[in-house]
């Protein structure tokens, strides 16, 4: 099948600021495509690229076939896009939102209604339907603008941190909605800066920072990339957590994190239960008392941190890109 | 539908929406019919009481100043919600459908246009009640309607440019008015220019306001015999440079605003 969206080489600058370096992407139909990545890595520059905002300054991609820059005008009626802020109008009802997208997409008077009747039922909207979009909570937004992203029912659909600011519930609602959509064979390219969010829906994941690609792959291989499995153990005083440290720290992969409040160690090792019973065993030697031990496959947190040398989500920085 | 069409559509499309956003902001829609009844009552009876013209009623000097000075205000709606709009994300939007790109500015701008309609019809009731007069012939006063209407039409457009030059509602409002008060008070909106001091006079025969409230005037018959028409040149072919000035606008700020829009939305 061939892919419904792909890039080679993109590059956006500003003046001096070079928001993307050469991305590309190739993301196959029907698929759910995660790019993950610090605030400023360049996630919304490619999305706006990819919906037709803005233009590249070198290289080229195509979204459902089309060329998103010579063939942007038809590209419009084949994708739907909903961003971080949400996009709708804080005047208007629910309603009136959506009926207003139906009519830009040229639906007629008639289907944009149907249309918008439809999406708010789906989106669980309807008893908010005639009221003002100024008395709506975060979650009821979000669900508005990406209703209004698939009015025109597209096949591929781009969510820009679609779930930023939203509370836990709301946020798994928006997941199972965007489950049921890729369910029914539409494209999904989401940006995200939460791991959990690309580990739980996306195929395939590309880190990006500093405007490039630097991983690519399913959240298994990203973790295979990082190597490794996770010994977790909490002990009962510092003293103790030391000495853990101090026995263990030969036999890991990498550094040893220490979490001295929760008296609680890392230890990344190959070689998975073995080396867990063989930790313990060590531990039981040194008379160390062991409250809870545990072995984990690493997090997207922890591969994120491993590839890019920064954590996830604690940069501040707006996206340069905005 | 050909590009016209869509065009037109979209265009229509995006002045619904921005109409039934006036209609649902008390603040807005203030500015469109409370703020015209405010100045036409405040100015009427308190200037009125003070200022004496030979051989015509103050009220009926004003009415057509504030005809012109409530167009100028009022535009600010059109930069303020345009401001507004820029700071959320439903350009975006918009952007990402296959709509037409002029719709925007082509929608906001006709929206304005109804909602100047509102105002002068609110405005000449309010002035019929205190004692203005038409005393021309229908010709002229329909005349008089369509100048300030096209007027109102092109000044959106000058509001516009600025809005997106400036991108938010707090500069749009700062600079917003401290352009446009003294652009109506220099001028004949209020006052007669002919008894302002030397350089002010000439400032206030220039300036296009007092231009576009004398043609008003000659169009509405709101003039006497007593007061002939100062020697400026834009005063004394009032009609015909108003309707200059309405087109030279047009034609400057038009495709201003459409390349500010496009940069605007596009970074």
């Amino acid at each position: 099948m061939s892919p419904a969206i792909t890039a080679e080489g993109l590059v956006k600058k500003y003046g001096a600021v070079t928001a993307l370096d050469g991305i590309d992407l190739s993301v196959p139909e029907g698929t759910v495509f995660g790019l993950l990545g610090p605030n400023g890595a360049g996630k919304t520059t490619t999305v706006r690229i990819l919906t037709t905002l803005l233009r590249p300054d070198a290289g080229h991609a195509t979204v459902a076939g089309l060329d998103v820059v010579a063939d942007a005008a038809r590209l419009r009626s084949r994708i739907g896009a909903s961003g971080q802020y949400a996009a709708v109008d804080d005047h208007l009802t629910g309603a009136e939102n959506l009926e207003m997208v139906g009519r830009l997409y040229h639906l007629g008077t008639k289907r944009s209604k149907q249309r918008a009747r439809e999406l708010l039922e789906r989106f669980d909207l309807t008893d908010a339907a005639d009221r003002p979009v100024r008395g709506y909570s975060g979650g009821m937004r979000r669900r508005l603008d990406l209703a209004g992203a698939l009015v025109a029912d597209p096949p591929v659909l781009f969510l820009d941190e679609p779930t930023t600011g939203l509370d836990p519930r709301a946020r798994v609602s928006l997941w199972e909605v965007v489950a049921d959509l890729v369910a029914g064979g539409t494209t999904v390219l989401l940006t995200t800066q939460y791991l959990e969010e690309a580990d739980r829906l996306a195929d395939r994941i590309a880190v990006v920072d500093h405007g490039r690609v630097i991983a690519l792959g399913t959240a298994d291989e990203l973790k295979d990339q990082v190597g490794g499995d996770r010994i977790e153990l909490s002990v009962t005083s510092t003293d103790e957590l030391e000495t853990a440290r101090r026995v263990l720290a030969p036999s890991a992969l990498a550094d040893v994190h220490t979490d001295l409040t929760a008296l609680r160690l890392t230890i990344p090792v190959a070689g998975g239960a073995a080396s867990l019973t063989a930790a313990l065993g060590r531990l039981a030697d040194e008379r160390v008392t062991v409250r809870d031990a545990g072995l984990r496959r690493p997090t997207l947190d922890e591969v994120f941190l491993t590839l890019t040398g920064h954590q996830a989500a604690t940069d501040d920085n707006k996206e340069t890109a905005q | 539908m050909n590009t016209l069409q869509m065009a037109i559509a979209d265009g229509v499309t995006i002045s619904k929406r921005n109409a039934l956003k006036i209609r649902r902001a008390p603040d807005l829609l203030g500015g469109v019919i409370i703020l015209p009844i405010v100045f036409v009552l405040l100015f009427s009876y308190v200037f009125g009481s003070m200022i004496d013209l030979p051989g015509i009623s103050y009220t009926e000097y004003l009415l057509p100043g504030i005809f012109v000075q409530t167009i100028v205000t009022g535009a600010q709606i059109t930069g303020y919600t345009l401001t507004q709009d820029l700071q959320k994300g439903i350009f975006d939007r918009f952007r990402t459908l296959p709509m037409a790109p002029s719709a925007v500015l082509v929608g906001q701008t006709l929206c304005d246009m109804l909602m100047n309609v509102t105002s002068i019809v609110v405005m000449g009731l309010v002035g019929l009640l205190v004692g203005w007069r038409v005393h021309s012939s229908p010709l002229e006063a329909v005349g008089g309607v369509l100048l300030l209407l096209f007027f109102a039409y092109a000044f959106s457009w000058v509001t516009a440019t600025v809005a997106l030059a400036l991108r938010t509602p707090e500069m749009f409002n700062n600079i917003a008015t401290l352009v446009s008060f003294p652009l109506v008070f220099l001028s004949n909106a209020f006052v007669d220019s002919a008894r302002l001091p030397g350089p002010l006079k000439l400032v206030a025969e220039w300036n296009p306001v007092s231009t576009f409230v004398q043609a008003t005037r000659e169009l509405f018959g709101n003039t006497s015999p007593l007061r002939p028409v100062p020697d400026a040149w834009p005063l004394q072919h009032a009609v015909a440079v108003s309707v200059g000035w309405s087109v030279l606008i047009l034609v400057v700020f038009v495709p201003l605003a459409t390349r500010l829009y496009k940069r605007a939305v596009s970074q």
